[in-house]
């Protein structure tokens, strides 16, 4: 590479990198941990099969709008019809994933490990041109706010199905078992995730010139701002405890385990 | 409690150089700096280096600790391994003109180019008012003391010279972030910010961030916020409708420059 | 510009091989303002001197934005009467008055008390983001020897916001910056300014300016001490060049310790630590843990200073029922009184005295109001000042000696040379208040632009001309030190200003005697003719050890000034304390002590104080 830190003119150095710490470690965790989350949830959206076992309706399917959701899961109806042939998990997962693809969070992450661009700081990228996000397709980043809408939406239904499962199985209300602690933690995390969004902190008040004539929306911004320091951290937690509310909901339906009841 | 610390520092210029050794003796509580001045007085007298307030104020003494871009003044010894041999090079961002001397013109081409603030007029009694909480943001963008490590570190032109004419750095989008938030500007540079900085290249992935020896949240408070503020403008039809209908007749309306 | 050969996009060098040959021999620019110095002074004179239409160059050491300027932390004083109404310029100009044990030039004092709060209101026109009052105004913060919160201020730091500041608005009137440009020579055609002669330190080639201003502002002397809050561009430059043109210097004998810089680790000696940490609340104890600073009440500031603790806690809440903690006196009495303590043995681990905030205020207000200072002890010292005190000592940081200049016009005896900020004298008298330096930078340095654009329009045409033959001997002495390469030995750089710096901390510096000062003149005397043999090794491109050499000759003059008149002045004023001679002298407080050269000797004359007019007097005859 002729570009780059060894462009003419600037201090040559054999080495690639002079850094002598583990600067590899964070893109290399990154890559294996996004994954096996693709993986996971490929197979289980593609699937089409036990995502619902009474009270619970698995987040990947949730809500489930085709005619062919399984007895049940479907409380906003099924407005799909009848002539959706694939799993009903694609109708719905397309705006979470579509979120988190466009988060400025999860950018960053894959930007670093799966792009390597760059694969950690100082140290080169392989690739001879780069334009950021400029072109087609990464100029879509920039519509990351109309995600963040139907994400809120998403979870607006996802607290629906936490609510739905403080039932037992014969539909009765102030039941609780190890399934509605999961749902429980998963909803708070994706609610954190979700609320500590960089879009959500631009409207809610971060477009605003002068806070001090809009005292509430300033509350507000403050209040995702603090969320939003940990955006990395909730981005983590609310895609691991997505995935454990789906298999729970799966060794649930294929009758590996029995849900653990409390009351 | 002084010990004997080998060092390799690169030396030579745009022609060509290396990284020598050196072995300097050092004590408790120093930085990279001291050890450099060191060399300096008793070994190398032309080792050129710049530097002015040794504390952490002035963003002078950038440079490469080990590979990764620090202040030389703010890098202490205690750190490392006391046997641990430190490396250090000029930033590699920039021409270097000698030793770790670089030309950072880039950064002053680039500070030009932006247009400069023009506040609305004072209150009648001759003084400006703006409230604690609509300044804090601005506050914090002009703690940064121009080190140009996030220039450094960026990758968008480190790693690609060709960048360069179209990309105003980290640096700049601070400065942009900075009057864009400003109570009283009456310029609206959100294009040029998109256009002419070119803050579409950045893919955010945070090294600015990391570097800056101000602790300043470049990404998450300045450039994030900039590249919703240019969405809103350029990607938003509802934001754009909203400002067509709503905002037409407001006396604090922006001139788009 | 011209456009023939490569040139450097930033400071307009000429990089071919081919050093250019302009009208002198060298790369010549010509100008009607030349203003040498990019720090507050020198940024604002440029800026007013454009604004008055003239052709503006700044010529500076380091890059933009680098000088010394940024290290100010506490905040600027203006007499704007945000937080106490009460505040007004005859206020301001009477605590700068006695603060500077009446040793000012009165004319300068007021009109720096009459024009800040003006200068302060322009950097906010032009971007500046000061703190807040709760009505949305310029917020102001106490600090010592100022009667009222006075400081305008952004946190610590309101020093880097005025020259970031301050540069932005040059850059955006297109002004002219040489960076990484020292200046070695002025030219005089005749008694007049005609240009000046300078190297590019990236390149090492010389650089004429033919101009018929020079605005000197290249700040103080700190570098010639050991322990110092100064950078390394403070070798004196403008004191020397105003000197060497036919210039003079008065009250070169008060320099300024500073009570607070950092004693520990010792690679950070020196560095301050901001007034404001008193400002804000915090306390002086001694290793006993005494509250030492009541012990230290000089008759002078009795009936301004609390004499009980009670009282001084309750100031910081009733500013008018309560008079001031010992703390906030005037920066000499401290300084004073922390060497005593130390030199009593009761000093802290590392040879200075505690700074505590952190058992009298939270963790959180510590971290609003002093941010830097939280950073900078955390970083460099491992000490969280949140949870433990600082520990402190007296640091050189200031001059209050300078070149002799026309209050209104700020001109020096040579016409066409103007001088501005720390390297301008008069100002301050004996001793400075905090915060008055950069309201000075601002004051000065519009009204030094200002003249200096004035006094190149009145020539119309008529340019004094650059000396063909000086720039030549110009040009052999800046070159002289390579010159030493084939003889044996030759002295290095470094070495020398290492040994003045400890002739100056030993033997001229808080406390002086009579033999001390004799000594260190000889001293001097000796370093000088060690300078004659410098060597230096390498050739002119960015070559610091050359750089060195040739600052070292600044250096040495005006260490020689600063002894010559502290052993002359038999008496203790502000920043200038005899033991053999303790207390103040009424007829050594009516005059100035005022040093030119004389070839290669310093010449030192008395001269009678510029006299107050009457209808000032009355301000200083209240109780």
């Amino acid at each position: 590479m002729s570009t780059g830190v060894s462009s003419p003119g600037r201090a040559q150095v054999r080495e690639k990198t002079l850094r002598q710490d583990n600067w590899w470690v964070y893109p290399l965790l990154t890559f294996l941990g996004f994954t096996a989350f693709v993986v996971y949830s490929t197979w289980r959206a593609f699937s089409g099969d036990n995502y619902y076992s009474t009270p619970y309706l698995s987040p990947f399917y949730s809500p489930c709008l085709a005619t062919a959701c399984v007895d049940g899961s479907s409380d906003l109806g099924q407005p799909v019809g009848d002539w959706w042939r694939l799993s009903p998990a694609l109708i719905i997962l397309v705006f979470p994933l579509g979120f988190r693809l466009t988060c400025y969070y999860y950018r960053k992450a894959y930007y670093r490990s799966f792009w390597l661009s760059p694969p950690a700081c100082a140290v080169a990228e392989p690739h001879g041109k780069y334009t950021g996000e400029t072109r087609l397709p990464l100029i879509l980043q920039n519509i990351h706010r109309y995600f963040w809408v139907a994400a809120v939406l998403v979870g607006a239904v996802l607290t629906f199905d936490t609510i739905l499962a403080f039932r037992n199985e014969d539909g009765e209300w102030g039941h609780m078992g190890l399934g509605t602690l999961i749902f429980l933690a998963n909803i708070i995390f994706i609610w954190l995730y979700t609320l500590g969004c960089h879009s959500c902190r631009h409207i809610v008040g971060g477009r605003l010139r002068h806070f001090s004539k809009h005292p509430v929306r300033y509350k507000m911004w403050g209040f995702v701002s603090k969320l939003n320091a940990k955006h990395g951290t909730y981005a983590w937690l609310s895609l691991f405890s997505v995935a454990i509310a789906d298999l729970y909901v799966y060794l649930l339906a294929t009758d590996t385990i029995n849900d653990l009841r409390f009351f | 409690m002084g010990y004997d610390l080998k060092m390799r520092i690169w030396r030579g210029d745009a022609d060509g150089g290396d990284l020598g050794d050196f072995t300097v003796a050092v004590e408790e509580g120093e930085v990279v700096l001291d050890a450099i001045h060191r060399i300096q007085a008793t070994q190398a007298g032309d080792l050129a280096v710049r530097w002015n307030c040794k504390a952490g104020k002035c963003g002078s003494c950038s440079a490469e600790v080990n590979g990764r871009p620090r202040l030389m003044c703010m890098t202490r010894l205690s750190d490392f391994e006391e046997s641990e041999t430190i490396t250090v090079t000029p930033v590699r961002t920039f021409p270097v003109i000698r030793d770790l001397v670089t030309d950072v013109s880039y950064n002053y081409e680039k500070a030009k180019q932006v247009p400069a603030f023009a506040p609305t007029p004072r209150d009648p009694d001759g003084k400006r008012r703006m409230m604690q909480e609509d300044v804090e943001r601005g506050q914090e963008f002009r703690k940064c003391i121009e080190c140009f490590l996030c220039q450094d570190v960026c990758h968008v032109i480190r790693d690609h010279e060709d960048n360069k004419p179209a990309f105003a750095g980290p640096r700049f989008f601070l400065r942009y972030a900075e009057l864009d938030m400003h109570p009283l500007d009456t310029n609206d540079r959100r294009k040029l910010a998109q256009e002419a900085a070119g803050i579409g290249m950045c893919n955010i992935t945070k090294c600015c961030t990391e570097v800056c020896p101000e602790n300043i949240h470049i990404t998450d408070n300045a450039i994030i916020p900039m590249k919703e503020r240019v969405a809103d403008r350029k990607y938003d039809p509802v934001v754009w409708l909203g400002s067509k209908i709503f905002r037409r007749g407001d006396p604090a309306a922006r001139t788009e420059v | 510009m011209d456009s023939t050969g490569s040139r450097h996009p930033m400071t307009g060098n000429r990089m071919d091989p081919a050093e250019e040959v302009g009208p002198h021999g060298f790369e010549t620019h010509e100008y009607d303002v030349v203003v040498i110095g990019a720090g507050g002074a020198g940024l604002r004179a440029a800026i007013a001197a454009h604004d008055a239409g003239a052709r503006v160059a700044i010529v500076c050491k380091s890059l933009l934005g680098k000088a010394h300027t940024v290290m100010a932390e506490g905040g600027i004083a203006a007499a704007m009467g945000n937080v106490y109404a009460d505040d007004n310029w005859q206020v301001h100009f009477r605590d700068t008055m006695r603060g500077g044990k009446m040793l000012n030039n009165w004319r300068m004092a007021q009109l720096h008390a009459q024009e800040a709060p003006e200068r302060v209101l322009e950097l906010e026109e032009w971007g500046a983001l000061f703190d807040r009052t709760k009505d949305g105004l310029i917020s102001q913060r106490d600090f010592g020897g100022h009667r009222y919160a006075r400081l305008a201020h952004v946190g610590d730091r309101t020093g880097l916001e005025m020259i970031r500041t301050l540069q932005q608005r040059a850059v955006a009137l297109g002004i002219d910056v040489f960076m990484e440009c020292t200046v070695t020579k002025v030219f005089r055609d005749g008694g007049r300014v005609s240009g000046a002669f300078g190297y590019w330190r990236e390149t090492g080639r010389f650089v004429v300016f033919s101009t018929p201003s020079v605005v000197l502002a290249t700040g103080g002397i700190g570098k010639s001490y050991q322990v110092t809050s100064n950078s390394w561009e403070y070798t004196g430059d403008g004191h020397a060049l105003a000197m060497r043109t036919g210039a003079s210097l008065i009250n070169m004998e008060f320099v300024q310790f500073h009570p607070t810089g950092m004693v520990w680790p010792p690679s950070v000696k020196g560095i301050l630590v901001t007034e404001s940490v008193r400002g804000d609340g915090g306390i002086l104890r001694n290793s006993e843990g005494e509250r030492f600073m009541f012990n230290y009440i000089p008759e002078y500031f009795k009936s301004e200073t609390a004499d009980t603790i009670e009282e001084a806690e309750g100031w910081y809440e009733d500013k008018k029922k309560n008079r001031r903690p010992p703390e906030l006196l005037p920066r000499d009495e401290v300084a004073r009184a922390i060497n005593s303590e130390i030199k009593a043995g009761r000093g802290s681990p590392h040879g200075g005295v505690f700074l505590d905030i952190a058992s009298r205020r939270s963790a959180e207000f510590i971290r609003r109001r002093l941010p830097s200072m939280y950073h900078q002890f955390k970083e460099l010292a491992d000490v969280d000042i949140t949870a433990e005190p600082m520990e402190v000592g007296p640091t050189c940081h200031y001059v209050m000696g300078g070149v002799e200049v026309d209050a209104d016009t700020e001109q020096s005896l040579v016409e066409g040379l103007y001088a501005a900020g720390e390297v301008a004298g008069g100002m301050h008298g004996s001793n400075r208040l905090g915060g008055n330096s950069l309201s000075d930078l601002l004051v000065f340095g519009r009204r030094a632009g200002h003249n200096a654009a004035y006094n190149a329009q009145k020539l119309s045409g008529n340019r004094p001309e650059v000396p063909e033959d000086e720039v030549k001997a110009a040009a052999e002495a800046a070159l002289a030190p390579f010159a030493n390469l084939e003889g044996e030995g030759g002295e290095n750089p470094y070495t020398i200003q290492k040994d003045l710096q400890e002739v100056m901390q030993r033997l001229v510096g808080i406390i002086r005697k009579e033999d001390e000062l004799r000594e260190s003149l000889v001293e001097i005397e000796r370093l000088k003719e060690r300078a004659k043999h410098l060597r230096v090794e390498g050739h002119r491109q960015y070559n610091p050890g050359w750089h060195l050499a040739l600052d070292l000759a600044n250096m040495l003059v005006v260490s020689e000034c600063i002894a010559k008149a502290a052993l002359e002045r038999q008496e203790s004023r502000g920043g200038h304390t005899r033991d053999d001679f303790p207390g103040p002298d009424p007829e050594w407080g009516a005059k100035n002590l005022v040093l030119t050269l004389d070839g290669e000797s310093v010449q030192l004359k008395h001269q009678p104080l510029p006299t107050m007019p009457d209808e000032l007097k009355p301000l200083f005859e209240e109780a």
